[in-house]
């Protein structure tokens, strides 16, 4: 099995020669689903070069590469990490709408920003570092 | 953090909220002994990924961000409460001037007064076109930065530090504004090594830039 790091999540995948793996798990792993006009999420569809498709595998570095984000792997190849695409990051900003997450808090109990809806929230990063 | 646990106390029958968020990439257990100091009722949250430098475009601690009742960003991320009066300190005695002291607080105090004013009557949230103008923009060098340190920090985590290593030192050369990525890349197994004589380098490398800059309040 392969780890492919997405920035929210950590999927073990059967994957070969890169990342190509099934359809169902590249759903899995992107969030994007194959369909005959490309990968495609609620309304969009991005359209896959021939290249990237075989029977029943699609190629995942190549279609992350088109959505403009970055494919970085391990020297093994056994690790890999699907970056944000700049522009994603930049869109959702913009938009001003605060970028929803879930993390633990020390005793490992998940918090989501988007259940303190209705209040006024200070969000501020530190380290012990 | 004892003053946002103030602020808070004091704040939080008006509907607010503080989460804080420990960007902690060697594992939670490093932030384990400030938050249980801390003994604090609003969110401490752990962040081993640095997954928010990634969603909101972060180079340094303490930044902020103020979200509204509407989950909208009215003031973009910026610094929080700290300033640069500690480039100035003494490095033999680690202090500061009484004025430089002095200078420090009353920015700090500043920057609170602020949270309590956005607080009790929406002063200082800014209108959308001015919150996006202050926006920091994520580059294709950033976002590759972001997943080099995701693997990095995952390497690292699992037994293979030498690597790990090496997509730090990338992600920081990829994205040299970030001061959380240089100073996690450095060797951080004996805390204080990333506020050694490399940062202190680094910091006067930057000249007349700020190290924290100033909130534009």
């Amino acid at each position: 099995m392969t780890v492919v790091l997405t920035p929210a999540a950590e999927h073990q995948v059967a994957v070969h020669d890169g990342l190509w793996m099934s359809p169902a798990d590249a759903e899995r792993v992107t969030g994007w689903t194959l369909k005959p006009e490309g990968m495609c999420r609620a309304d969009l569809c991005v359209p896959l070069p021939a290249s990237a498709l075989r029977v029943n595998e699609v190629d995942v570095v190549a279609f992350w590469a088109k959505l403009g984000g970055p494919v970085i792997a391990s020297e093994q190849r056994d690790v890999w990490a699907l970056g944000a695409p700049a522009g994603e990051r930049n869109a959702a900003l913009e938009g001003l709408q605060a970028p929803d997450f879930t993390l633990p808090d020390i005793d490992g109990v998940p918090r989501r920003l988007s259940e303190l809806r209705g209040k006024k929230v200070f969000l501020a990063t530190w380290a012990s570092w | 953090m004892p003053v946002w646990q103030t602020l808070y106390d004091e704040l939080k029958d008006k509907g607010f909220m503080v989460v804080a968020v420990a960007e902690e990439s060697r594992g939670a257990e490093h932030a384990r002994p400030w938050i249980d100091q801390a003994k604090s009722s609003y969110w401490q949250l752990v962040d081993t990924d640095h997954r928010l430098s990634d969603l909101y475009n972060l180079v340094n601690v303490p930044q902020a961000i103020w979200i509204d009742e509407q989950g909208r960003i009215v003031r973009p991320p910026e610094t929080a409460g700290s300033t640069d009066h500690f480039r100035r300190m003494d490095l033999k005695t680690r202090t500061m001037s009484p004025e430089d002291q002095a200078e420090r607080l009353a920015a700090r105090q500043g920057y609170l007064d602020a949270i309590r004013a956005w607080v009790t009557t929406g002063a200082h949230a800014l209108p959308p076109a001015s919150v996006r103008a202050n926006l920091p923009k994520v580059t294709p060098e950033i976002a590759e930065a972001h997943a080099r340190f995701r693997l990095g920090v995952w390497l690292r985590a699992h037994g293979r530090a030498a690597e790990g290593d090496l997509q730090m030192t990338e992600a920081s050369r990829l994205h040299p504004d970030s001061w959380s990525m240089w100073r996690q890349a450095a060797d951080l197994d004996e805390v204080g090594k990333a506020s050694g004589p490399e940062f202190w380098k680094r910091v006067q490398a930057l000249g007349d830039r700020p190290y924290y800059p100033p909130p534009k309040l």
